[in-house]
């Protein structure tokens, strides 16, 4: 075998300049899919996904150039088509096996907005698995972020030791793996990281018609973030080439969520529409993808009458289960020329039709019933008052009828919050349980009703420093599928090697650091002073004085005499 | 400190005290009296200024027009009350959630120690209903929260419609930052503490409640909306809070500045604020609104639902509407575009308000009286204490030597010793015995109050005035019953031992209380102080009683009732001010257990007892 692969590079170099580029078929291919997905509450999700892949070994063709270098040979490795040369060199030069990137301004409400198809934490989340030829996996991650920092224009470079954590359960790679040895794992969140325009740029320049076609030409910067949340992402793994899985393509998903307000961008109607949401219709794919499609989910789940319509009418429908439920989604491929050419653009339009009896007052509003409970979601927030003690609680709460699920959690605390993990108690069903060795690993079982488990940490806590504190919640589900869409993102190999994940909001916890500030000298120099003054105040109120008449002298007092006489002063 | 310990020196310093004392001391009463009065004055009062950057540099333009979706809002939250006779919470819900907002509710209930007469409950339930305004492209860690009470006799319609129209014109806009809940809570107060003790998860006063579904991070501020009527002449601000605590100062200003933008009139204790400051007139009015907040916050209780968010460190206010016979009228559009001033400020801050002053005295609106310059007020009346405990410290010391004996040389005296423990040992029985008293005035009333109704035809509430009142009274009965106790070796050493020891425990009390509640600090000192610094076996014996009766902490209560009325231009007659002092009394136990306040057991466990030992020093025989 290893002798063979040096015979197969030469014969492809050899071959390489005699079959051009044309007439060999692409070694990388781009699909765009856009899926819409109008929310329970009245909102519209938006998900764009990008995905290149590309049959070529990054990392070994990468060690042959070494070795050819000397031969000033033209390399088929430095020559990028569809993939991006900045994510290509960053993957041979870091001997990177994964990187999943998310920049993610707001929050993703599962209860009201139902489980995402991909979520991420508020911030900057950056979590990479390297290669174990890696020696210095440490050194590796502190330079990736730093040249991650300049790629997208991003804080990353505060990834430290101080915020860096290398989980053992709840990360597993979500590409081709053999063996998982986390000590090559890193993971970091930035909760504080705002995303605006400055990422957004460099994200969108690492597309292969960047927004010039295709879908991405919707991605306009002022409407992608007059939006109540603002997700975008890259994903990078290995996957199989082919179905025997022989040698290994390299895939890049650049995904990028956002949801609409009703309230705020549609003034309270539930009625939207392509040129509505991006002020920009569709009016041709991007030439270089292969597949350019835009779903629109039409599943009927409202208890009210209303049906949703969506026009042009769609010329196929796609029906799956996502996530535990059939979903029915519109289908609209922008390479079939009939979609876009009747009418030289597509403007998708979602409306809501409601029968007549329910009365054509609240047509297309907003509808006021509480939206449908989700199976599974998280809750976290901090308890207590006074900055003595305080609690942090994690609620998990499992709607399913009868299924249990196994549940990790992952919660990075940074170092200057200190919680006694001793306190750490678990409630499920009511029942308060110790964890005996290590904690978490805790079966959630489903109860009629829904907050079951709390996971209660006390911390010794603050005042005006406030630590933003994220924790991840991973599901594993055992029969749940997973989106049509987003299929691949999860290995299929082994069944139980994949997560549905969950993040709970960031905290503000406050810190009891003393304030240099004017009241803070006060009361010290106060209590300063107070201590002084009752020190010798009371010492004065409590001794008694005698007035001791002095020893009538001695050699000492004759001697001091005769020198005072001598210098004329008085006598002792 | 070496002018004390030269003995010639100290000898004479102390004869000093000695000759001085009476006039030291009437001269320290009248200093602090006078520096206090003093504070409304300008050089004393300063101008308010807002400390805060985020908040004060740039000004927001207030958008909101929604009069006639406030008052069809408080139009129908009115019929849906009439109708269902508690909280429309159904209604309040749907209306919620078609405006937009994340709608929970959380139910509660409380049994009451005993019934409430003064607002007519004893098992307590209710529902809370609270929508929470989710910040565009934030991750809910920090919020603000404007609440509006609904009390079984103050339905609060239009703060309920204005709440709701401005959280339908707050949800159109892009610009948040911070979460907003808008909470709307049943049995005003009572819901106001559930909901907040189910927000942070504790139980403090016993409360049984449903948990909270929704939450929103750490709140960063809260403004609490009281309204009668669609229109107001003016705003009334309340500050005072549980235990007398006040909100930061700069969230007042914020309020201020927009009461000013929008022309609006603020009054602050329902007075109006003085214009001419260079005259004597505005600052005596000023010093009226002053007495007003002494007497307020000197009650500890909270004085809106404000009261109660303070205790979690959430600044917060209470703006009342108030409805004169004045001639300019605002509709609530004006109040609307005042209050969405404020949270959009509120809005942009990045840290927990904490730049300005948390202590802090009320002139008017506009000035204020920082806690370095009011302090010395109650320091110059805590110094007669001191003063006189110093020299019946000296006179217990050197009684064998008497003062008057010239300095000089003289041996150690030889009573001293003796002496001091005969005092010291006579002490326990007075100090246990009262002490055991303020014991029994903190716990029996509560506790017997079914015994009481068993023997006596009383209702529970009277019964718990009643036997407030009559184990206090039993208190003055005590000198008789421990005399038989104090052995009767020095007579004289004896009342001084325990002046001595009760003018210490006034003291340090007075000192701590005056540190955390200036107002009550300050008000119990500027009665009690003289009764004790007067009160001895001697002299004329019936009127230092007098004294010391008028100045018990009962009767301070008594006196600032009619006070408070007397400066609110609502005099008292005798007989109605009995029937507000024993309402005051059952308001004070019930505030203790429900909210947490702590002038009751602070009073009965504290005060009570030290002002039974110079009682007890009256009727030393």
């Amino acid at each position: 075998m290893a002798a063979a692969l040096p015979l197969a590079v030469l014969l492809l170099l050899l071959l390489g300049p005699v079959g051009g580029g044309h007439a060999e078929p692409p070694r990388d291919t781009l699909r765009e899919e856009l899926v819409i997905t109008p929310l329970p509450s009245g909102d519209v999700a938006a998900t764009f996904q990008f995905r290149t892949r590309w049959d070529s070994d990054l990392q070994r063709e990468e060690g042959e150039r070494i070795t050819l270098e000397k031969d000033n040979c033209h390399l088929l490795v430095s020559h990028y088509r569809l993939f991006p040369k900045a994510l290509g060199q960053l993957i041979s030069k870091y001997s990177l096996r994964e990187l999943h990137l998310s920049f993610t301004q707001g929050f993703w409400r599962t209860r009201y907005w139902g489980p995402p198809f991909l979520q991420a934490p508020s911030g900057a989340e950056l979590w990479v698995w390297f290669q174990d030829t890696v020696t210095d996996v440490d050194k590796s991650w502190k330079e990736l972020s730093n040249v991650l920092s300049g790629i997208f224009c991003a804080s990353l470079n505060f990834i430290d030791s101080t915020n860096t954590v290398t989980p053992t359960a709840s990360f597993k790679p979500l590409g081709l793996a053999n063996g998982t040895d986390h000590s090559f794992l890193r993971y970091a969140v930035l909760p504080r990281e705002v995303v605006c325009t400055e990422n957004l740029t460099p994200w969108k320049k690492l597309l292969p018609c960047s927004s010039k076609a295709g879908l991405s030409v919707l991605l306009k910067a002022d409407r992608l973030f007059h939006t109540s949340y603002h997700s975008q992402a890259v994903h990078i793994r290995p996957v199989c080439r082919n179905t025997r899985c022989t040698s290994i393509s390299w895939e890049l998903r650049q995904t990028l969520s956002v949801v609409y307000d009703a309230f705020v961008t549609g003034q309270g109607k539930k009625d939207w529409s392509l040129f509505r949401m991006f002020s920009r219709t569709l009016t041709e794919p991007c030439p270089l993808a292969s597949e350019s499609r835009v779903y629109v989910d039409i599943t009927s789940y409202h208890q009210d009458n209303e049906t949703l319509e969506v026009s042009p009418p769609p010329t196929t429908t796609y029906q799956d289960v996502t996530l535990g439920t059939l979903k029915t989604y519109a289908v609209y491929d922008l390479l079939d020329t009939a979609v876009i050419n009747n009418s030289r653009n597509l403007n998708l339009q979602l409306k809501w039709k409601s029968p007549p009896a329910t009365g054509a007052l609240n047509r297309g509003l907003v509808f006021a019933e509480a939206p449908p409970v989700p199976f599974l979601y998280a809750q976290r927030y901090v308890s207590g008052y006074g900055l003595h003690n305080g609690e942090l609680n994690t609620l998990l709460y499992n709607t399913h009828p009868y299924r249990a699920f196994p549940v990790l959690v992952l919660d990075t605390v940074p170092w200057y919050l200190r919680l006694y993990v001793h306190t750490l108690t678990i409630t499920a069903k009511g029942k308060e349980n110790k964890p005996t060795s290590r904690p978490p690993a805790v079966l959630l079982a489903p109860v009629g009703e829904p907050h079951i488990p709390t996971a209660r940490l006390p911390l010794l806590s603050p005042s005006v420093l406030s630590a933003l504190v994220p924790s991840v919640v991973a599901a594993k589900p055992v029969d749940w599928e997973e989106s049509p869409l987003f299929k691949s993102l999860y290995p299929v190999s082994d069944s139980s090697s994949y997560f549905v994940r969950l993040y709970t909001e960031p905290l503000l916890v406050n810190l009891p650091t003393p304030d240099f500030s004017m009241p803070y000298n006060v009361i010290c120099l106060t209590c300063t002073v107070v201590a002084v003054c009752y020190g010798s105040f009371y010492n004065l109120l409590t001794r008694t004085f005698h007035i001791e008449e002095p020893s009538t002298g001695g050699l000492a007092k004759w001697l001091a005499n005769l020198i005072r006489r001598a210098r004329g002063v008085p006598p002792l | 400190m070496g002018l004390l310990s030269d003995p010639v020196r100290r000898r004479a310093l102390a004869r000093l005290v000695l000759r001085l004392n009476a006039p030291l001391c009437v001269l320290s009463y009248v200093a602090g009296i006078g520096w206090f009065l003093a504070l409304a004055f300008p050089p004393l009062t300063q101008r308010t200024y807002m400390s805060e950057n985020a908040m004060g540099s740039t000004m927001v333009e207030e958008q909101f027009a929604g009069g006639d979706r406030v008052r069809g809002f408080a139009r129908d939250f009115a019929a849906h009350r009439r109708k269902s006779g508690a909280l429309p919470v159904a209604w309040l819900e749907r209306t919620m959630r078609s405006v937009g907002l994340e709608v929970y509710t959380q139910s509660f209930s409380r049994k009451l120690p005993f019934p409430d007469e003064t607002h007519e409950r004893y098992m307590v339930s209710g529902t809370n209903v609270y929508g929470i305004l989710r910040a565009p492209r934030a991750a809910s860690t920090e919020s603000l929260v404007l609440t509006v009470p609904c009390g079984p006799d103050s339905t609060n319609s239009q703060a309920v419609g204005l709440l709701l129209a401005l959280a339908a014109h707050f949800r159109g806009q892009i610009y948040w930052a911070k979460d907003i809940i808008f909470l709307v809570t049943e049995q005003d107060l009572l819901g106001t503490e559930a909901w907040l003790e189910a927000y942070h998860d504790i139980n403090v006063t016993g409360m049984q409640s449903s948990p909270l579904q929704g939450r929103a991070g750490a709140i960063q501020a809260a403004v609490a909306l009281e309204l009668s009527s669609d229109v107001v002449t003016s705003l009334d601000v309340a500050v005072e809070g549980l235990n007398g605590q006040l909100p930061n100062l700069d969230l007042l200003n914020l309020f201020q500045t927009f009461c000013q933008k929008g022309g609006l009139l603020c009054t602050l204790q329902g007075k109006l604020q003085p214009q001419d400051w260079t005259s004597v007139d505005g600052p005596l009015q000023a010093l009226r609104t002053l007495l007003l907040m002494v007497l307020q916050q000197a009650s500890g209780r909270p004085h809106g639902p404000h009261g109660l968010f303070l205790r979690y460190r959430v600044e917060a206010l209470t703006i009342r509407g108030i409805n004169s016979f004045r001639q300019y009228k605002y509709d609530l559009v004006a109040v609307g575009k005042a209050l969405e001033g404020v949270f959009r400020k509120l809005n942009h801050l990045l840290e927990r308000l904490h730049q300005s002053f948390f202590f802090y005295l009320l002139p008017a609106l506009s000035r204020f009286v920082s806690i370095g310059l009011y302090m010395p007020a109650a320091g110059f009346l805590l110094l007669v204490l001191g003063l006189k405990a110093l020299e019946l410290w000296m006179q217990l010391h050197e009684a064998g030597v008497g003062p008057e004996e010239p300095g000089g040389a003289s041996g150690p005296s030889p009573p001293l010793l003796p002496a001091q423990s005969v005092g010291l040992a006579s002490l326990v029985a007075p100090l246990l015995i009262s002490q055991a008293m303020g014991l029994a005035l903190y716990v029996l009333p509560v506790l017997g109050q079914h015994v009481a109704t068993e023997h006596f035809p009383v209702a529970e509430a009277e019964a718990v005035v009643l036997t407030l009142l009559a184990i206090y009274a039993a208190g003055l009965a005590l000198p008789h019953s421990t005399q038989r106790v104090v052995s009767a070796q020095a007579p004289d050493r004896g009342w001084m031992a325990l002046k001595l020891v009760a003018l210490i425990y006034l003291a340090l009390q007075l000192a701590c209380i005056a540190l955390t509640n200036f107002s009550l600090g300050f008000l119990l000192a500027a009665t009690m102080v003289p009764a004790a610094a007067l009160t001895k076996p001697c002299g004329p014996r019936p009127l230092y009683a007098t004294l010391l009766v008028l100045t018990s902490p009962a009767a301070t209560l008594l006196g600032s009732l009619f006070l408070w009325r007397e400066l609110r231009e609502a005099p008292l007659s005798l007989a109605d001010g009995w029937q507000l002092f024993l309402a005051a009394l059952a308001q004070g136990v019930l505030e203790h257990h429900t909210y947490g306040a702590l002038l009751f057991p602070l009073l009965a466990l504290g005060l009570y007892p030290c002002w039974l030992l110079f009682w007890n020093v009256l009727f030393w025989k």
